[in-house]
C-alpha cells in the first residue's frame, strides 16, 4: 500500500510539474536566461584573451559543458520554488490531503525538475553547432545520466531549503545567495587547480564542481582532465565514474533531507 | 443536549484535543455525526474549528483523544480516511495556472480514479456546478464564486462519504452564497453525503441538521437549530424608554420578567411575543420610545451560550483582506 502511494505520488506530482512547465513559457525563458548570459558574456570576453586552454581545446569548448551544468542547476534548484508557490497559493493542501505519500511528493517534485532540466539542456544543446562545439549521439547519450543524477541532487537541495521558507521572495533571495558562489566556484570559467588555496578548497567541496567535471568529460574525455582542466586532489585526477559517485552521494543526502523536511511539516 | 447521533455514526469523535505549544486550541471535543447529516461547527475565528477539521482530515495529528471516520481511525488509517473525505477549504487550493479540467484530472490521478469513471464523473460534476462550458479556461480567470464551485466539484470527484466545508462561502456575495447552498442541499439528496461544515455565518449554520457551538476550543452546546433557539427562552423584546432603570423595575414588578439593560434599550425574553406585546403596551405606565419583537436567532444562542457575540472576535487576516477588497461578508 505504502509503495503504491509513493509511486502514484511521484508520477502525479511530476505530471503536474511538467504541465505547469509547458503552460508557463516565461519559466522556460527565465531559467535559460542566466546560462545564456554567462555563455555570451564570458565567451565573448575571454575567448580572445585566453585563446586555447589546452591543445585543441578553446575557451568555448572548455566553458560550454559548465554552462550545461549551470542550466541543470538553475532549473533544478527552482523545484523548490514550486513548493513555496504551492504553499503560498494553497495548492500544497490539495497535494497533502491526497492519498499519496510525502516521500512520493518529494520524489515527484524532483523528477519533474529533472525532466524540465533535460528539456532545458536539450534547448542549450541546439547552440552547440553555432558555437563550434562538437556534439554527437554518444555525447548526448552520455549526458543523460549525468543530467539526471545532478538534477535530482540539486532539486533535493531546493526542496529541502523550500521546506523552511514561507514566501517566494525569501526563497528567491536565498537562491541568489547560494547560486552565485556555487556557479563561480565550480570550475565552469577556469580550472579549479591553479587558483588560491581558499578558492581551491571551496571549489573542491562544492558538489557542483563534480557535476561540471562529469559533463565536461562527456564532451572532452578524460584527456582534458589529465592536462589540468579537470579536478585533481593530490596527484589523483577524478574520473567520470568518481564524479558520478560524488553526485550520487549528494543526491542521496539532499533527497533524504528533503523528504525528512517535508515529512516534519504538518 | 444531544451528543449521540441517531443511526450509524459516520464520524465519531472522542475527547479530541490539540495543543500548539502552551495553547490548547481544541480541548477535548466529543460528538458523533450520523450518515447523511449536515453537521455544523459554529464559532468565531480562532475557536478551534479549523484545527478540529484538520485533525479529522489527517492533516494534523491530535495531541489527545481519538476519532474515526467512515469506520477508519484518523491516526492509524490515514489513507483510508483520505479516500473517504472531500475537502473544501477556507482558502483556495486550486492551481490557478491550470484549467478546471486539468485541476480535476490531477485530483483524479492522485486518488487513483479509474479512467472510465473519471471522465464521466468530471462531466457530471462540472455540469452540476455550471462550469462545463468553462472547463478549458485557466482557473485564474474565474471569479471567486466559480473557484469555490470548482473546489466543491473537485472535492466530490472521488465519491467521498463525508464532505468537509471549512467556511465554504467566506468572502462570497450573498447571491453566490445562496447558489452554492442550493448545490450542497441538492447533493446531499443525490449522493447520500454527510456534510461537516464550519462557519461563522449564522444564516449559513441554519442549513445544518445539528450545530455544535464551539468557543475557546470547547463545545458549548450541541443541538438542532430549533433546539438551540429554544434554549434562549422565547421571543426577544426590545424596548426603548427615557428612563430605562425605571422601566426595568416596572417590568419586574408587573410581569415578573428580569430585563437586561442595554446601551439605549432594554431587552427581555418572553414566550408568545405577538400576544404579549399588546398587553404589555396597554398596561405600561411609563413613556415608551420604541418597541421591537423578533424570533431568537443563532446570534442570540451564541451570546447566551458563550456570553459574548460572535463578531466581537478578531477577524482573520484573510477576512480582513476580503473585506478591504470591498466584497466582504455582510453580517
Amino acid at each position: 500500500m505504502a509503495t503504491s502511494e509513493t509511486i502514484r505520488g511521484l508520477w502525479v506530482v511530476a505530471y503536474r510539474e511538467l504541465l505547469r512547465y509547458v503552460t508557463e513559457r516565461s519559466r522556460i525563458v527565465s531559467s535559460l536566461a542566466m546560462p545564456l548570459l554567462l555563455l555570451v558574456v564570458f565567451g565573448a570576453g575571454f575567448t580572445n584573451v585566453i585563446g586555447g586552454m589546452a591543445p585543441g581545446i578553446d575557451y568555448i569548448q572548455f566553458m560550454y559543458p559548465g554552462i550545461i551544468a549551470i542550466t541543470v542547476l538553475t532549473t533544478s534548484l527552482f523545484a523548490g520554488i514550486s513548493v513555496v508557490w504551492d504553499r503560498e497559493y494553497g495548492f500544497l493542501r490539495e497535494i497533502l490531503v491526497a492519498p499519496i505519500s510525502r516521500t512520493g511528493i518529494v520524489l515527484g517534485k524532483a523528477t519533474g525538475a529533472t525532466l524540465q532540466a533535460s528539456i532545458q539542456v536539450a534547448l542549450m544543446l541546439l547552440l552547440a553547432p553555432i558555437l563550434g562545439v562538437h556534439l554527437d549521439l554518444g555525447i548526448i547519450l552520455g549526458l543523460i545520466p549525468m543530467i539526471i543524477i545532478l538534477s535530482l541532487g540539486l532539486a533535493g537541495l531546493g526542496i529541502f531549503l523550500a521546506s523552511f521558507m514561507r514566501s517566494q521572495q525569501g526563497f528567491q533571495t536565498m537562491m541568489q545567495i547560494i547560486i552565485f558562489p556555487l556557479i563561480f566556484l565550480a570550475g565552469v570559467f577556469f580550472p579549479v587547480n591553479n587558483v588560491p588555496v581558499w578558492m581551491e578548497v571551496i571549489s573542491k567541496v562544492n558538489p557542483l564542481t563534480y557535476g561540471v567535471d562529469a559533463v565536461r568529460q562527456v564532451f572532452l574525455g578524460i584527456e582534458a582532465s589529465v592536462v589540468g582542466l579537470g579536478v585533481t586532489v593530490g596527484d589523483h585526477t577524478f574520473t567520470m565514474a568518481q564524479d558520478v559517485m560524488v553526485m550520487a552521494a549528494m543526491s542521496a543526502i539532499t533527497l533524504t533531507a528533503a523528504i525528512w523536511a517535508f515529512n516534519r511539516q504538518e | 443536549m444531544t451528543t449521540q447521533a441517531a443511526g450509524g455514526a459516520m464520524v465519531q469523535v472522542h475527547g479530541l484535543a490539540r495543543s500548539f505549544g502552551d495553547i490548547e486550541a481544541v480541548k477535548g471535543v466529543s460528538f458523533d455525526i450520523a450518515e447523511g447529516e449536515i453537521f455544523g461547527f459554529l464559532g468565531p475565528n480562532g475557536a478551534g474549528k479549523t484545527t478540529t477539521i484538520n485533525m479529522l482530515c489527517t492533516l494534523l495529528r491530535p495531541s489527545g483523544g481519538s476519532a474515526t471516520l467512515n469506520g477508519f481511525d484518523v491516526q492509524r488509517d490515514r489513507s483510508d480516511v483520505r479516500r473517504s473525505i472531500g475537502l473544501v477549504f477556507q482558502q483556495p487550493t486550486l492551481d490557478e495556472y491550470l484549467t478546471a479540467e486539468q485541476n480535476l484530472r490531477f485530483h483524479a490521478y492522485a486518488y487513483g480514479i479509474p479512467k472510465d469513471v473519471r471522465e464521466q464523473r468530471m462531466r457530471e460534476l462540472l455540469e452540476m456546478v455550471e462550469l462545463w462550458d468553462r472547463r478549458g479556461s485557466a482557473v485564474r480567470t474565474y471569479s471567486g464564486g466559480m473557484k469555490r464551485r470548482l473546489e466543491i466539484a473537485r472535492g466530490l470527484l472521488h465519491h467521498p462519504r463525508v464532505l468537509f466545508l471549512d467556511e465554504p462561502t467566506l468572502g462570497l456575495d450573498p447571491q453566490t452564497r445562496r447558489s452554492i447552498w442550493n448545490y450542497l442541499l441538492d447533493l446531499r439528496q443525490r449522493e447520500d453525503l454527510t456534510i461537516f461544515l464550519t462557519t461563522h455565518y449564522m444564516d449559513e449554520a441554519e442549513n445544518a441538521d445539528r450545530i455544535a457551538v464551539i468557543d475557546h476550543g470547547e463545545i458549548q452546546a450541541l443541538d438542532s437549530p430549533a433546539g438551540l433557539k429554544a434554549m434562549v427562552g422565547g421571543d426577544l423584546v426590545t424596548v426603548g424608554a427615557p428612563d430605562l432603570g425605571a422601566a426595568v423595575s416596572e417590568i419586574r414588578d408587573r410581569f415578573g420578567i428580569e430585563a437586561t439593560l442595554g446601551l439605549d434599550t432594554l431587552t427581555f425574553h418572553v414566550d408568545g411575543g405577538e400576544a404579549f406585546l399588546p398587553e404589555f403596551v396597554r398596561g405600561f405606565s411609563q413613556p415608551i420610545t420604541s418597541i421591537g419583537l423578533r424570533q431568537p436567532t443563532l446570534d442570540d444562542v451564541f451570546l447566551e451560550v458563550t456570553g459574548h457575540e460572535i463578531r466581537d472576535e478578531e477577524v482573520s487576516d484573510y477576512d480582513q483582506l476580503v473585506q478591504s477588497m470591498g466584497r466582504g461578508p455582510r453580517h
